[in-house]
């Protein structure tokens, strides 16, 4: 079944993108997403029936040279499982999506087939993207990472005639090549290390990689830190993290379905998976993790305040994006995975709705991407008015604090208000201080940004062109009908699997297959938590598997999540609050007084700048490391290339040879007299040469 | 003893029998009506000469006190030159015939040459040497002067004649030096005074006005002046002939003397081939650049490929000469293969030879066009195709024995060389459409040469078709 799931995308990738021409366009578009539909039933079977035992599926050796062994195989296990139902589920509904979307575009000439295309690559990125969750080693998960890499270049430059779009895509596969480099290093180290690639081995070894010391470039390190930190360097090129992060609002692009299936549900949450995958080498990595978490802060800070200020639709859930994926590493990074992969799921779904019901806006307004040219278009998208709504209230984090009402202990409100408050209530529980603080900031902002979003474009009055406006209809079912769906897991993907990914210890390792213990065989280092926890009574077990059992590794004395559970009262209602406050400023800014926005924008202009700038990293990077190395590149080319090496094939082809050709035509006068003086001179020269030269006895 | 002699003679006497006799015999009776079925005759005899040689085994044979030697090395040469001149004279008979060229003495002469050539390739002494040289010469004379109402033609002929004795008169000034200085003209003796390590300076010189006699024949640099013209002005036919067996039948000589009487001096010799073929090289290289008729080119291209093939034989080893036997061996292929191409590029009937002329031709032909590019790319060394096996095969002779600098020469004047290979392939492909356009016309023997040699450069590379073993025993028996 597993591997059915897994090639199904695969066969509707070459059925459409080789296939079209025989079956025609439309019947192109209907096998791959039928396939992909097939593809997600059998993952919901297989996540609904997993009971946490980790299997693996051979499917064929793949490489063998030398000590590298490398099958190709599926590893099905608990983080497998999850991120399958997230992948194929947002696959199918965004190319059922793609459907309404991609019916029409400007960006094509009548007549021009572009459609089965798009849906080839959809289909190519799926199957790779399942090939990086389904991988048992380093190297297949590479070979999907890539493969991802490569769809995502394809669909970001799928308006090839647009240069910007050109460029975005290049500039996603350039900034993607500085992460790979720490990963492919990661890769090569751990090879070295461990002599093996695959995961069993890696894990089994993850304590003896704790005590080795490595040598790399000036210093020498803790073996298991360089590696975590080498792989998190892989994490952070493809999830978009401070630094690594400018390629994300570029490859908006791209056409909005992709946004939604690849740059918001999957393939930026795979440095989240591969962070939570190699779970048995981090928890041995404790300088590593800390920096995951500032990184993921600072990430989760830095693209709110961004969001603020960007006025296209799209950049402004792509900042979001960004944010929310710094959360997921900041859970990560304080050792709660299960957050980590809980704040992935939900996420998936509210963010692929909320940017599939920003498509169905920009649809219906003729690709009108600019927010200020919105407005009271609640009337005109009355199914994706709702959608956003459902997006905007989960983004958002509303529900009923814990604090004051519980169904059966578990918290009721939207998908991400649990998973967010899961994730603030680990880092506070995990680090406190600067990153629990930025969080916070960061909920705040992020409920500012969306509201903002959603009153410039809901509410207010028609702004803009207006033949626009009134020309602008509601999309049509294909592309509503994935809407409702993702509503639905919006709503409550958070409640229904709350104690699975955040639960008490035991019920989280049983989802987890791993294997716990009573607290009481760990009494010594338990017993402060376990005073902490005296109220409820909740701190029974700990975690007590080996590295590689299960789907996550945390160890015995990682108490992350039941503490959690324990922080303050303040600490679990600060986001609560963070959020009304971001609700209320919006309601004032866009609602109720809209001049607010542009008299700040002019007390405050260097800050407004700042943030409209994204930072200056756009141009700093330009400053550093384009620029210089552009002036490096048209030197060799110009200079190198072009004058010496050029110069000299040209001078030696275009001046010396035909100069020498014409030599030899003067040389063949055709005269006899004159070939037979050639001969005789010849001889008469070999044989003086021979005579001194070769040395007679 | 004398019966046993001429039996090891017999394929030479039974070939040079049949030729006098068919002379007689079609001057007493049809004359060129019988011109026809004389060339597929010869032709078939040629086949089977060259088939019965080439199951002849035996080792190594000795007739007449050792003027004749019938060895291995021999035998691959014969029976490369024998399939090669059956396939040129197999397409000449169509384009002589309708030129009015083919009288019966055409055959017959390419026969005697052939005689010729098979007892250079078997000479054992220097008078061997000379009497198989001269028959071929004389027969090459009059052929490339066959079309005699041509005044090129004549010219040709006259040129090629008056050259050729200039040569067979330093050839036998070297070799009567030769013989001055070792008391014998038999190679073995010749071997023996020599002796080992340096010759004496009478010996030298004789060597080296014997090897400019022999790097005549195989139009090797400064020898090559008569190539172009000869080459343009004689009939095409016989231009696809000169440029294929004979080619063979020289070398095989070349490298018998050098082996057989001065294996033991290889030092002495080594740097004289080594720059006769390093000039060979560059100069036929080079001016093919400039040319605009495709005999003429194809001259220089051969004055190229002679480089190429002295290269193996500079190596002075026994892989050295199994390298020149193969590159030899697929250079005929080649050349079979382009002769039959030029010899079906018409206009109206009349032979064009214009490269020019070959605008957009693959538009009209696509598929001669396409072969053509499969010889040229081949003829020009370039990957996949058997050319670059042959020019790798000498490449690495030349490195393994010592001349690493002949090596580099040889690849860079391969790719000076490829410029006007692959200008063909341009004309055919992306030229500008003239008026008229070139005809391919000529029998379907021509069509079938053609595609059969193209063929041959891409599934030769399977296996060569296991030339290699032959050419490895023929290399052993002459280097020992």
């Amino acid at each position: 079944m597993e591997t059915l799931l897994l090639f199904a995308p695969l066969a509707g990738a070459l059925i459409a993108g080789l296939g079209w021409r025989a079956i025609g366009e439309q019947a192109a578009m209907w096998v791959a997403t039928g396939l992909l539909f097939f593809s997600a039933v059998l993952s919901w079977v297989v996540f609904l029936s997993f009971d946490g035992t980790t299997e693996t599926v051979q499917i064929l050796r793949w490489i063998e040279s030398g000590t590298l062994a490398t099958d190709w195989a599926i590893r099905l296990d608990r983080l497998t499982a999850v991120m399958l139902i997230v992948i194929t589920t947002v696959s199918a509904l965004v190319h059922l999506y793609s459907f309404g979307y991609m019916a029409h575009d400007e960006n094509f000439g009548e007549g021009q087939h572009y459609k089965a295309r798009f849906f080839a690559y959809l289909s190519l990125f799926t199957f790779a993207m399942l090939m990086l969750v389904t991988a048992d080693n380093l190297v297949q998960l590479f070979f999907g990472w890539e493969g991802v890499g490569l769809a995502s270049y394809l669909l970001i430059g799928f308006y090839y005639r647009k240069p910007s779009a050109n460029a975005a895509a290049i500039k996603a596969f350039v900034v993607n090549r500085v992460g790979d480099f720490g990963f492919v290093l990661g890769i090569f180290a751990i090879f070295f290390l461990v002599d093996s690639v695959r995961f069993e081995d890696i894990f089994a070894a993850a304590p003896a990689i704790a005590e080795t010391q490595i040598t790399f470039l000036w210093g020498s390190w803790n073996a298991a830190e360089l590696v975590a930190v080498l792989l998190f360097i892989g994490a952070m090129g493809k999830s978009a993290q401070l630094f690594l992060h400018t390629w994300l609002p570029d490859a908006m692009e791209g056409p909005t379905p992709v946004s939604a299936l690849i740059h918001a549900a999957t393939m930026v949450t795979a440095g989240v998976f591969l962070v939570c995958r190699m779970s048995p080498v981090m928890e041995f990595a404790p300088n590593a993790m800390s920096f995951v978490t500032w990184i993921g802060a600072a990430t989760a800070f830095f693209a709110a305040t961004v969001g603020l200020v960007q006025n296209d639709i799209k950049r402004v859930i792509a900042y979001s994006t960004c944010s929310q994926l710094g959360y997921m590493f900041v859970a990560a990074g304080v050792g709660a995975y299960p957050v980590a992969m809980y704040h992935l799921f939900t996420h998936a779904f509210f963010k692929a709705m909320l940017f599939l019901g920003a498509g169905s806006v920009i649809h219906g307004m003729h690709h009108e991407q600019d927010m200020r040219n919105y407005g009271g278009l609640r009337k005109k998208f009355p199914y994706t008015f709702w959608a956003m709504l459902i997006g905007t209230l989960a983004i958002t984090g509303v529900g009923i604090p814990a604090v004051l009402f519980t169904l059966g202990g578990i918290p009721i409100g939207f998908a991400g208000f649990l998973s967010k408050d899961a994730v603030i209530e680990s880092a506070y529980a995990g680090m406190g201080g600067v990153p629990f603080w930025l969080l916070v900031i960061a909920a705040l902002l992020t409920s500012f940004y969306s509201w903002r979003l959603m009153f410039l474009t809901f509410w207010g009055r028609p702004r803009g062109d207006k033949h626009t406006h009134e020309h602008a209809h509601e999309s049509p079912w294909s592309m509503t009908a994935p809407l409702a769906a993702l509503a639905v897991g919006s709503v409550f993907a958070g409640m229904v699997w709350y104690n699975a990914f955040f639960g008490h210890t035991d019920t989280v390792a049983k989802f987890f297959g791993i294997p716990y213990a009573e607290a009481s065989e760990h009494a010594e280092g338990e017993s402060a938590g376990a005073d902490a926890e005296k109220g409820k009574g909740a701190h029974h077990y700990v975690f007590a598997g080996e590295p590689g059992q299960g789907g996550l590794y945390m160890a015995p004395e990682n108490t992350v999540i039941a503490d959690a559970h324990a922080v303050p009262k303040w600490v679990k209602v600060s986001p609560f609050f963070a959020m009304l406050i971001g609700l209320g400023t919006a309601w004032l800014f866009y609602i109720r007084d809209p001049s607010i926005p542009k008299r700040l924008a002019e007390n405050q202009r260097p800050l407004y700048l700042f943030l409209l700038n994204k930072w200056y990293f756009d141009e700093i990077y330009d400053f550093v490391f384009v620029r210089p190395a552009r002036g490096v590149a048209r030197t060799l080319w110009k200079r190198g290339d072009g004058d010496v090496i050029d110069g000299t094939i040209n001078g030696v082809s275009m001046g010396a040879i035909p100069w020498l050709t014409r030599l030899a035509g003067r040389a063949q006068t055709g005269y006899i007299f004159s070939y037979a003086f050639w001969m005789v001179l010849g001889i008469m020269i070999l044989i003086t040469w021979m005579s001194i030269a070769g040395g007679p006895r | 003893m004398i019966a046993q002699d001429l039996a090891i003679l017999l394929p030479e006497i039974l070939l040079a029998v049949y030729a006098m006799a068919a002379l007689l015999g079609a001057v007493y009776t049809g004359k060129d009506a019988l011109a026809a079925p004389l060339t597929w005759v010869t032709a078939g005899a040629f086949v089977l000469l060259a088939l019965w040689i080439g199951t002849r085994g035996g080792g190594a044979q000795i007739a007449f006190d050792g003027m004749f030697v019938n060895d291995a090395f021999a035998r691959f040469a014969k029976a490369a030159l024998l399939l090669a001149a059956a396939a040129v004279l197999a397409i000449s008979q169509d384009y002589m015939q309708r030129r009015g060229l083919l009288r019966f003495e055409y055959p017959l002469l390419v026969a005697l040459a052939v005689v010729g050539m098979m007892v250079m390739v078997s000479a054992g002494d220097l008078m061997s040497l000379y009497l198989g040289l001269e028959l071929q010469s004389l027969a090459l004379y009059v052929l490339a002067a066959f079309r005699r109402d041509s005044a090129k033609s004549t010219e040709a002929g006259l040129k090629y004649f008056i050259l050729g004795a200039l040569s067979s008169g330093l050839l036998l000034y070297g070799a009567s030096l030769v013989y001055g200085y070792s008391g014998t003209t038999l190679f073995s003796g010749v071997l023996e005074a020599a002796g080992e390590g340096r010759a004496a300076i009478g010996l030298l010189i004789g060597l080296v006005l014997v090897a400019s006699g022999l790097a005549f024949k195989v139009s090797a640099v400064p020898f090559h002046m008569w190539t172009p013209d000869v080459y343009e002005g004689a009939p095409t036919p016989v231009t696809a002939f000169l440029s294929t067996a004979p080619k063979i039948a020289a070398m095989a000589l070349f490298a018998r003397v050098l082996f057989d009487a001065f294996g033991g001096v290889v030092a002495d010799w080594q740097q004289v081939v080594a720059v006769l073929s390093l000039l060979s090289m560059f100069l036929g290289a080079i001016a093919a650049i400039g040319q605009t008729n495709i005999k003429r080119l194809m001259a220089y291209s051969s004055i190229a490929h002679m480089g190429y093939a002295l290269m193996g034989l500079a190596a002075g080893t026994a892989f050295g000469v199994q390298a020149m036997l193969v590159y030899l061996a697929i250079y005929v292929a080649m050349s079979v293969g382009t002769f039959a191409f030029i010899l079906s590029m018409e206009r109206g009937g009349a032979p064009v030879t214009e490269i020019a002329a070959l605008n957009m031709y693959s538009r009209h032909h696509p598929g001669r066009a396409m072969a053509m590019l499969v010889l040229l790319f081949s003829l020009a060394g370039v990957p996949p195709f058997l050319g670059f096996f042959a020019k790798l095969y000498v490449l690495r002779a030349a490195y393994e024995g010592g001349l690493v600098w002949l090596a580099v020469g040889g690849v860079v004047a391969s790719v000076i060389g490829a410029f006007y290979y692959l200008r063909i392939v341009y004309f055919m492909y992306f030229g500008e459409e003239r008026a008229e356009p070139v005809e391919a016309g000529g029998s379907p023997v021509l069509y079938g040469m053609l595609m059969a040699s193209a063929i041959v450069m891409l599934v030769g590379i399977v296996n060569l078709f296991g030339i290699e073993g032959a050419a490895a025993a023929a290399a052993a028996a002459l280097v020992q």
